[in-house]
């Protein structure tokens, strides 16, 4: 079972009613799969703000409720989770928080830990997909327990790792009585005082409590070297140093002081093996206990068992990795992204760029983004550009956001241009999908997280209800069109707003009915059709184009560049 | 003993499902399994790498450099890249297909010439253009599980416990070709 799923499954079997998320890889299976479960209302938010806030209004109606999110999502739910800390819960509230390490898929490397420990929030991070089950339904318990939200910590290697589950029935919760509690659950300043007294005794007991935790296991053996780890990191060191004493961390925060202080004095050489920030070892070090953390292993990335090998046992792992050209990330045959960046990189157009597959809209040799910060952030760059050099410096610039990112937080960015009369073009690629995490719906699209059919919210009127006058809708193939608008709005002194639609290549049902071949004795060798960098068109030993007519997807874009009518549309 | 085994390819070409389905067969062999998958950006058109270890009991998901019994390579560039990761007695089964990557199309690097031959002067490697073999068959999109019976010739596993899972990982209505498909990678010297 995939640790998304296992997690899926811990929360369903520890009777949770409710589950709110925005997709963002690598936590997004969880709602995929809690999905299956009937007896949880599951839904996609528009962003992971109103998903903690979802969760925690059910909690506090007295059901147990969960969210989920990647690292920077929390950024975004974390003004709802600092104050849910002093709340503190009616059903249990479990918010997973999925770092990673490595960026698989982020823009940054954050810790999650670290948000947890100034929000003082208790976290539970398990070591595979059983734990990630075991400690679902561990986390519910403590919650309730104590008052508090839990957050379950996973990584990109756990959240994405398949290992054997045993599986539980559902325990049916009954609902807490609702009662009205405005001293627990109204946060202004005379009532939060309180509860921020009542947050430092919480944390103080839990202190003294994980030293008794079952999840935080001392596993004695050669007492020459003592590891304390958590997380993926511990199969590491089982893996590679099995004889040795561990202490394995099942509660990453806050920490049980006494039983590390226990643990440190019975080995000689104490060890500290944790992925990204010196979590457990600057407040360890803090403590006056010796031990070796970042010194021997880096900030940056995933850990491997090779490391321990090689600082540990001192053995050299002795591979020579042959120099082979890189493979990044494209956008896939068929794309309408691409034909979008074609125009504006026709154009010299340089664009704000935003969060979502288009990001690859930076790389040649499309070349187009320059900017690329966070979720919804293209528009307010923009903006910033425009108020700081005028928007005659602006005006080869465009701001590019997807749908799912602008119904996310671009749109109260567009809000921010309209209220401050910003002059500037801001493109929607409107591919009617979350793309880069796998074809999630959302509020635009008309479907929900269980595909139920509802009203999708227009685009088009959205802009024109914030005032905007110049909202037009384009064909994203229909690069004359295409064109023909990008330059037309640039050149008005006005804000304008272009949705260039067209639907994702790989969402289910889409399919064009061509696919485009290659006459290589009409072909003149001009490269026309290789500018919008398309995977599926490549060159022969001779120079002239062809095309893998696996990877076509039929678009049609390089037969639309061909002016010597090499490319030809056939049926499929 | 642990098994370690790698499949590695280009984003798109179908690695999940071969690892779901090498997951399955350890399963069912009662085995402890432990995989690791890529997902997200780098599956659009990038490298994509899928752990698969089995043994009595696994620890970490992972196979690193050096230890891996079988890499299944999707692709020869790929087949390139990861080949360190394999063991000095392990074997290398490799799709005989090039798939240029971005740098190679525009100019900025090219593709190597002769990445089977070379690699067959290091490791024991078993190649197959399976692609083609696939069209034969009438499907391209089946050519994973032609590679995958070619690679199934070198593990402890009976054609039968293959076809079983194969039965139950795939979607229903391609069972049948890809079964055949599997078949025809297997029953390759």
């Amino acid at each position: 079972m995939l640790g998304n799923a296992a997690i899926a499954r811990g929360a369903w079997e520890a009777g949770v009613k409710v589950s709110s998320a925005y997709p963002g890889t690598p936590s997004t299976e969880i709602s995929e799969n809690i999905v299956n479960y009937k007896e949880i209302y599951a839904e996609w938010a528009p962003n992971e703000a109103v998903a903690a806030e979802v969760a925690i209004g059910a909690s506090l109606a007295g059901t147990r409720a969960l969210a989920s999110m990647k690292l920077v999502g929390l950024n975004v739910a974390s003004d709802a989770m600092y104050t849910a800390a002093y709340i503190g819960v009616n059903g249990g509230l479990v918010v997973v928080v999925a770092d990673d390490p490595g960026l698989y898929s982020s823009q940054n490397e954050q810790d999650t830990r670290l948000v947890a420990r100034s929000a003082h929030i208790p976290v539970l991070e398990p070591s595979d997909s059983q734990e990630a089950k075991d400690f679902t339904k561990l986390a519910y318990e403590i919650s309730e327990k104590y008052d508090t939200p839990v957050f379950l910590r996973t990584t990109t290697r756990l959240a994405h790792s398949q290992g054997t589950v045993e599986l539980c029935d559902r325990v049916e919760i009954e609902d807490k009585p609702y009662e009205r509690d405005v001293a627990h659950n109204v946060m202004m300043p005379g009532n939060a005082k309180k509860r921020h007294i009542f947050v430092e005794q919480r944390e103080n007991q839990m202190k003294k409590d994980a030293c008794d935790f079952e999840i935080n296991r001392v596993e004695m053996g050669d007492t020459k070297i003592g590891f304390i780890t958590s997380g993926i990191a511990y199969q590491y060191v089982k893996e590679v140093c099995p004889e040795a004493s561990v202490l394995k961390l099942g509660m990453v925060y806050p920490l049980p002081e006494q039983l590390i202080k226990d643990f440190a004095a019975k080995v000689d050489r104490l060890i500290i093996f944790e992925e990204l920030e010196p979590f457990f070892e600057t407040e360890i070090k803090s403590w006056g206990i010796k031990c070796e953390g970042k010194e021997l292993f880096t900030l940056q990335g995933e850990y491997s068992a090779n490391m321990l090998r090689e600082k540990i046992l001192g053995q050299k792992v002795e591979v020579k990795p042959s120099q082979v050209t890189a493979r990044p990330p494209i956008l896939c045959p068929g794309c309408p992204h691409r034909s979008t960046f074609y125009v504006l990189k026709k154009l010299g157009i340089h664009a704000s760029g935003d969060i979502g597959c288009y990001t690859l809209g930076a790389v040649a040799p499309l070349s187009v983004v320059d900017t690329t910060v966070c979720m919804g952030a293209s528009i307010a760059v923009l903006h910033g550009m425009e108020k700081a050099k005028g928007s005659e410096w602006t005006k080869n610039w465009v701001a590019v956001i997807g749908d799912s990112t602008f119904m996310h937080t671009g749109i109260i960015s567009l809000e921010n241009m309209a209220y401050n009369q910003s002059k500037g073009t801001v493109i929607i690629m409107d591919n009617s999908t979350t793309g880069m995490t796998g074809h999630q719906d959302h509020a635009a699209t008309g479907k929900t997280l269980d595909g139920t059919v509802v009203p999708a919210i227009s685009i088009y009127k959205v802009c024109k209800a914030l005032g905007i006058e110049n909202v037009v809708e384009v064909n994203a193939f229909d690069t004359a069109e295409l064109e023909r608008v990008v330059k037309e709005e640039t050149s008005r002194d006005a804000l304008s707003v272009i949705i260039a639609c067209a639907p994702c290549a790989l969402l289910k049902g889409q399919k064009f009915p061509n696919k485009v071949k290659a006459l290589s004795d009409k072909c003149k060798k001009c490269g026309a059709c290789l500018r919008p960098g398309c995977p599926a068109v490549t060159k022969t030993e001779d120079g002239k184009i062809k095309i893998d007519e696996t990877m076509c997807n039929g678009c049609g874009l390089c037969a639309s560049l061909c002016k010597f009518e090499a490319l030809e549309k056939y049926e499929v | 003993m642990t098994k370690n085994i790698m499949i590695v390819g280009v984003g798109g070409q179908g690695t999940l499902l071969t690892s779901r389905i090498l997951g399955g067969l350890m399963e069912d062999a009662g085995y402890d399994v432990k995989i690791s998958e890529v997902h997200g950006m780098a599956q659009r058109g990038g490298s994509v790498v899928t752990f698969v270890r089995y043994g009595e009991k696994v620890a970490e998901p992972i196979v690193e450099e050096g230890q891996a019994d079988v890499l299944i390579a999707f692709e020869r560039l790929e087949a390139l890249r990861y080949a360190h990761f394999l063991k000095k007695d392990g074997v290398l089964i490799v799709n005989d297909q090039r798939i240029d990557p971005m740098p190679v199309v525009t100019g900025a690097a090219t593709y190597p010439e002769n990445i089977i031959e070379d690699l067959k002067k290091q490791y024991t490697v078993y190649d197959i253009d399976a692609m083609d073999e696939a069209k034969k068959l009438g499907n391209s999109r089946v050519f994973n599980n032609i590679v995958l019976g070619m690679a199934a010739r070198h593990m402890d596993f009976t054609k039968d416990q293959w076809l079983a899972v194969i039965e139950k990982k795939v979607p229903p209505k391609t069972i049948e070709i890809n079964k055949e498909a599997f078949l025809a990678g297997y029953g390759r010297e």
